[in-house]
């Protein structure tokens, strides 16, 4: 194994938890992931010591606030290899910077019938801002079909994007797993001349991310997928769009000058960090960085690619048939995400049953309803694994869903 | 932790396995359908209402046991009784599943008494707070039904 993974386990407080005596089986990362202890200890010392208001004060606490704040905008500008920290914008998380672009970009730049391309696996993150948008101002939307193993059927790529004003795109599929080639699509989008716009949010917790390399020009992801906390999200983008780009949400903090008649914006990053951030979030996003950076992002993806190959090897071993794994088969283009059906037992029925052993896995249609459509199902299981996870956990899921047969007599 | 045995009793799988008034009713039926959003679970129900009783119901939809199978308890228990009183079911239901609803302004709980019969088996899921929006899944949308049935 790549990854030392009970000794990252023991940095997991959470992780320790008996439930009626038995280990926890945390397999719903691709939701929520954990958090280590660095992480709860920075937030708890930054609180303990350090808390204050900033951008605001004079005083030298609020000064030292200020720096711990703008110290984790560097961090995220270095993990994600992006040109300036002042691109970096904090946000809620990753749906709050999806909807900013759809609001502040494309207000500004869409019209009746212009185009944005989306494609078939997009969570509802990166659908329903774009459907209020069409709602609004009549824009088209167009979809990127999917090949049967859940990959992007680029075929027909160049026709979709003809005449389109932007490309939103995932980065890595929530549901299936899949990792699309987010390079090529940024390609294609600039070739168009469309935007790219990138969800990443189940792709930075999971893989070495270069912004630059990919060309993109907007990334979105959430801290608390990350081992960082909830209440924090990023949207990089690139300074000239962004400086080009009105406010998104009006208040505190993102002005420059504010008269009876009128507003100022800020300079960036400020200009769209309306109101108080979240502040001991930041901190923790710091910490949670630290701790990836210190395992290594390239080992972090080494490591989900041999649980992947394991988790597909053991499922289909034991129960052939009886598992219907989606997505890819090859580890090269997916995560260790897995949405399966398991013997016609709904997925709702299947996650209660595994409850009892401990192993923790989400039933639904994880904010994918058009997917789901097109796997014809109206709800399935999903098993993600993270860098705490290991070949135990595997099996831990494979025993329970014996038991599972078991119950409904199948 | 409460026990799997609490929830899958053996008449709840057994609705599940076999449910019971599967089908479409044709128009002038009425007809309500159901979304969970948590999980898509989906149900249609199918209500055909005459004078003031309930002559038939069908159910369709896919879902999971628990939802399914209230949803073919619901079917039986309601065929043949009237509006009022599958109102007061309806109540009835909820209640088990700890959900008070308040009665609009002026009205006042209906006089009558039904009893639950096979639903009581459904009891067990209180003790499983998610899957309670899975159980009441068929009733709101009998609601919906009902309330399309008589208002035509
Ligand atoms: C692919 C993808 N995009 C966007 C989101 C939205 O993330 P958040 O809820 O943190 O805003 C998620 C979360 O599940 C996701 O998986």
């Amino acid at each position: 194994m790549t990854l030392d993974v009970a000794s990252i386990q023991a940095q997991f407080p959470l992780l320790q938890r008996k439930i009626n005596g038995q280990r926890l089986v945390y397999l719903d990362s691709a939701n929520t992931s954990q958090k280590p202890r660095v992480v709860i200890d920075a937030m708890t010392n930054f609180m303990e010591t350090s808390y204050a208001p900033i951008n605001r004060s004079a005083y030298q606490l609020a000064a030292e606030a200020t720096e711990a704040f703008e110290h984790a905008r560097k961090a995220v500008r270095r993990f994600i290899n992006a040109p300036h920290a002042d691109d970096v914008i904090f946000t809620k998380n990753a749906t709050e910077g999806l909807n900013l672009v759809a609001y502040s970009w494309g207000r500004a730049n869409l019209r009746a019938g212009d185009v944005v391309v989306l494609t078939q696996m997009e969570h509802h993150a990166n659908i329903v801002p774009w459907h209020m948008l069409a709602a609004e101002r009549g824009i088209e939307l167009r979809w990127v079909p999917l090949t049967n193993d859940g990959q992007l059927d680029l075929t027909n790529l160049s026709s979709l994007l003809d005449g389109a004003k932007a490309f939103a795109f995932t980065a890595m599929s929530n549901v299936l797993g899949t990792i699309t080639p987010v390079r090529q699509l940024c390609d294609a989008a600039h070739a168009a001349g469309a935007l790219a716009i990138v969800d990443a949010c189940q792709y930075v917790p999971h893989n070495v991310t270069d912004v630059q390399a990919w060309d993109a020009d907007f990334v979105a992801f959430s801290s608390h997928k990350m081992c960082g906390p909830s209440g924090i999200g990023v949207l990089w983008g690139r300074q000239a769009l962004l400086e080009g780009m009105p406010p998104f949400l009006g208040g505190g903090n993102m002005i420059a000058d504010v008269r009876m008649d009128g507003f100022a914006p800020a300079e960036l990053p400020a200009k769209f960090e309306a109101g108080t951030p979240p502040i001991t979030e930041a901190i923790g996003l710091h910490a949670a960085i630290d701790f990836l950076e210190d395992l290594g992002m390239a080992n972090v993806r080494r490591h989900e690619m041999e649980i992947a190959t394991y988790a597909m090897d053991t499922l289909n071993e034991r129960y052939g048939d009886d598992i219907c794994l989606h997505g890819p088969t090859n580890v090269e283009v997916r995560g260790a995400t897995f949405s399966f059906g398991f013997r016609n037992i709904h997925p709702h029925d299947l996650s209660q049953v595994l409850d009892q052993r401990n192993v923790c896995l989400r039933a639904g249609h994880h904010c994918v309803k058009p997917l789901m459509r097109l796997l014809n199902v109206n709800a399935t299981a999903r098993a993600s694994f993270y860098l705490y996870n290991d070949q135990h956990d595997v099996d831990a899921l494979a025993d329970a869903l014996d038991g599972a047969s078991d119950i409904f007599g199948l | 932790m409460p026990g799997l045995e609490d929830l899958y009793r053996e008449i709840i799988l057994d609705h599940y396995r076999t449910p019971r008034n599967r089908g479409e009713l044709p128009p002038p039926a009425a007809h309500a359908v159901g979304h969970n959003p948590l999980c898509g679970d989906e149900i249609d129900v199918y209500l055909q209402v005459d004078g003031d009783t309930i002559t038939d119901v069908k159910v369709g939809g896919q879902g999971c046991s628990i939802s399914q199978s209230s949803a073919s308890m619901m079917s039986q228990a309601v065929k043949g009784r009237s509006v009022t009183e599958v109102r007061a079911l309806v109540r009835r239901f909820k209640g088990m599943m700890s959900i008070e609803e308040e009665l609009p302004e002026g009205e006042r709980a209906p006089e009558v008494e039904v009893k639950l019969g096979d639903l009581e088996a459904l009891q067990g899921v209180v003790k499983f707070p998610v899957r309670i929006k899975c159980a009441t899944l068929a009733w709101n949308t009998l609601i919906e039904a009902l309330a399309e049935a008589t208002s035509a």
